[in-house]
């Protein structure tokens, strides 16, 4: 393999898994937040128990957050050297921004919330763990800027052999930035609440702490149903965005190899890339991708064949994840409107078998925001940013194939190892339930 | 005053906060599992730096984020041509962050075993490595109009290894009396005889450190031209020497405040020295980055001065407010009847 692919591979599995533990840490720190504003306001020991289980598991996905971060920003010196000299004037602010504003929020406030139960007064520790939810959520919004100037560059000129910042609200206020940070963050709250959803259907099946994970599963449900909702309909607006922006992208997405007006969607196709077409096509519905891509069912859908081959994404990867994540979205709706009617007809103890395909869909809304960002990134292929600048033109110049080579073993090993840790911890802790009258055992 | 002197100094700022700041929790790390003896003392030590490692932290993202927006330029060479060294600084951090986090989540010896290793190594060896990295600095790398030449070995030159060592023992010092301040007891006691045995290991590495800095590297220049920066390093030596002075009248809060100040003094003599450059190069000054040469955009640096000169302030504010709410002893009791603890 050359520097580019190992580049890409690395790049690839260093923030994929950085995003295992990011979303769950996005959605439940509202969710613990909430737990405990109920503790501080209703002063229900329940309410106690309940931020102090899921805040450990929260606890553990957040450290790995943090340190699987700082490669991530290590990463575009040391492999994309090319690509950090080329747009750093207007890259790199929104990266320092991020965190001098955000990251410095979350990880004061989370060092201060774990060590101050017992200093400060039940209302102002509820505040720190609010402190940390807002400083999470807001990191996302600076790094899916950066990422969205990516997709489409906008406020710089090109100037002294690079892209030069000349607007600055353009970069802060680029509506595809804030459509991903949406979608992104409600993705991660959907990964929370089947995350509470499942470990409680764990518990409510065994039925050990029936009361505990009941309000548990409650709070997760009604969470997870708005969010699920949420996360499909700023999904639609991106999309939209993204049919306007990135026509390749938007293209390979739905694998439309013909420009065509009032554009039908095949819910099942097989694309063939090398024939350039698509080897089945069935179950038309009549001018819907139009209506996806600008709500205008009449309007014209650009197909890949109208951009040279160079130009375009892998279809096939690019495809079939976006199929699959939509697919997963509206699973999602579905399971949460099941669970919150479940949770309010009383209906949840004795239906084990819903029990038992919320325990197991636990990995489900992970799977979906991962293959979110294969749409994303590959989608974009070849550019590094949109239409600007190359992918194989990005990468470092003094770093050699060998150095890359073996920084991604390592870097396979070293995440296999914690990764394996992690789900062991997880499992465990899980597992075990919360432990007994907390306020007590203190 | 161009943007560039602006950033240049808040450069250095956000690196000698940086150093400050890890600093003392690296050292603590360092030196855990030889002023700990028991598992309880060892989670006492641990506990010192459990609510403030991960803030402290961030000023190195600080620091990596504003070279990344302020000398893009410089960010895309130093990160790339330091590689190697960089990975084994991120592999460390990354087993010393998830350490603190995983060691006491499962009862067992080995398990436990394993992460006190990983928290020496965590520790230790990016201490190191960031003093090997600021050597190779100082004395310039070698860059040419091919770009660099060099690897992992060449950036273990002798001087270089010296200023690691100069970053370990200040360190070491720095964190044993964050230790003496934040521990009771023999914890207390271990920590502030440790502090007051590595000063002489610290006190030799610096006389060398400023004996070898005008041969191996051309950081004097900047202060033969302009006299006055002398008064830095004699700050420097008398905030060293202060350290011992009060560590030995066993006040180890004013010690503790002169180790702070040698690590800025350091940091600030080190980019005095540098100045105009961020990496000079050890071929020809042509090939050198300076703060002129690879820097954004004016239209970038005034902006990005902006928001750092209001959320830096912030931030500073609210970590200062931290360490007040924190303060105190951490005890020995307090932390193994704590479920909450590390």
């Amino acid at each position: 393999m050359d520097i580019v692919s190992l580049s890409r591979l690395q790049f690839a599995l260093t923030s994929m898994f950085h995003f295992i533990f990011v979303p769950l840490t996005l959605g439940l720190s509202i969710l613990v937040a909430i737990f405990e504003t109920a503790y501080a306001v209703k002063g229900e020991d329940r309410y106690l128990r309940m931020t102090k289980f899921w805040g450990k598991l929260f606890l553990i996905n957040f450290a790995l957050g943090v340190v699987t971060g700082i490669t991530m920003e290590f990463q575009f010196g040391m492999n994309w050297a090319e690509y950090s000299k080329y747009v750093g004037d207007i890259f790199g602010a929104p990266l320092a921004i991020e965190a001098t504003v955000a990251f410095f929020l979350e990880s004061t406030f989370i060092g201060l919330w774990i060590f101050t139960w017992k200093k400060v007064s039940k209302k102002l520790h509820a505040l720190f763990i609010w402190f940390v939810a807002l400083g999470t959520n807001l990191s996302a919004l600076w790094i899916l800027l950066a990422n969205a100037w990516m997709q489409k560059p906008v406020g710089y000129i090109l100037k002294n052999g690079r892209a030069e910042m000349v607007d600055f609200k353009a970069l802060v206020f680029n509506p595809y930035g804030w459509l991903k940070f949406l979608h992104t963050n409600s993705s991660g709250w959907v990964i929370a609440s089947f995350f509470v959803m499942g470990i409680s259907a764990y518990h409510i099946m065994k039925k050990s702490e029936l009361e505990f994970f009941k309000t548990s599963f409650k709070f997760a449900a009604i969470f997870g149903l708005i969010s699920s909702i949420f996360v499909v309909v700023i999904g639609d607006s991106n999309g939209r965005e993204v049919a306007k922006y990135q026509p390749t992208k938007f293209a390979a997405m739905e694998s439309i190899w013909e420009t065509q007006k009032g554009a039908p969607f095949d819910l099942i196709k097989i694309p063939s890339a090398n024939e350039e077409k698509n080897s089945v096509e069935a179950i038309k519905i009549p001018k819907m991708v139009s209506i996806l891509a600008t709500h205008d069912p009449n309007a014209e859908v650009k197909g890949l064949k109208d951009f040279p081959k160079e130009d375009r994404p892998p279809v096939l990867p690019t495809f079939i994840s976006f199929r699959l994540m939509v697919g997963l979205g509206f699973l999602f709706i579905l399971q949460s409107i099941i669970a919150v009617y479940l949770v309010f007809k009383n209906k949840l103890d004795n239906n084990n078998l819903f029990l038992r395909i919320m325990l197991y869909s636990i990995p489900l809304p992970y799977i979906a925001a991962q293959l979110g960002w294969i749409v994303a990134e590959v989608g974009r292929q070849p550019w590094i940013v949109y239409g600007l600048m190359r992918t194989k033109d990005a990468v470092s110049k003094s770093v050699s194939t060998e150095q890359v080579f073996i920084s991604l073993i390592l870097f396979t090993l070293l995440y296999g190892l914690l990764g394996i840790v992690d789900i062991y911890l997880l499992y465990k802790f899980g597992k075990e339930g919360p432990l007994p009258e907390i306020s007590k055992a203190q | 005053m161009a943007y560039q002197i602006i950033w240049f100094i808040l450069w250095g700022v956000l690196w000698a906060v940086y150093f400050m700041l890890d600093g003392f929790d690296l050292g603590v790390g360092t030196l855990m599992n030889f002023v700990g003896k028991t598992d309880g003392e060892k989670r006492q030590i641990i506990n010192t730096i459990g609510p403030v490692w991960d803030g402290n932290e961030v000023w190195l993202i600080t620091a990596g984020g504003a070279t990344f927006a302020a000398f893009p330029t410089t960010y895309a060479y130093m990160f790339s041509f330091l590689y190697s060294a960089l990975l084994i600084i991120l592999f460390s951090l990354i087993f010393r962050g998830v350490a603190f986090e995983f060691r006491g989540k499962v009862d067992n010896p080995n398990w436990k075993k394993f992460w006190d290793i990983s928290i020496f190594f965590g520790s230790a060896v990016p201490a190191l490595l960031f003093g090997v990295a600021f050597g190779n600095i100082f004395k310039g790398l070698n860059i040419d109009s091919q770009g660099y030449h060099g690897n992992l070995l060449s950036l273990l030159n002798p001087y270089s290894l010296l200023t690691g060592l100069l970053f370990v023992s200040l360190f070491i010092v720095h964190g044993a009396l964050y230790l003496s301040l934040k521990t009771d007891k023999d914890v207390k006691e271990r920590a502030a005889n440790f502090a007051k045995k590595a000063f002489y290991l610290l006190l030799i590495v610096a006389v060398l450190f400023l004996i070898f800095t005008p041969f191996s590297t051309k950081l004097f220049d900047n202060f033969i031209k302009f006299k006055p920066l002398f008064l830095l390093i004699f700050a420097l030596v008398a905030s060293l020497l202060l350290i011992q002075f009060f560590l030995i009248k066993k006040r180890e809060g004013m010690a503790f405040i002169f180790s702070s100040l040698t690590i800025i003094l350091t940091v600030f003599t080190g980019i005095a020295g540098l100045y105009p450059n961020l990496i000079p190069s050890s071929v020809d000054p042509d090939y050198s980055l300076t703060i002129f040469n690879s820097s954004s955009s004016e239209y970038t640096l005034k902006i990005m001065a902006i928001v750092a000169l209001i959320f830096v302030p912030i931030v500073i504010a609210y970590q200062i407010w931290v360490y007040r709410v924190l303060k105190g002893k951490v005890t020995e009791e307090e932390v193994v009847n704590d479920v909450h603890s590390y």
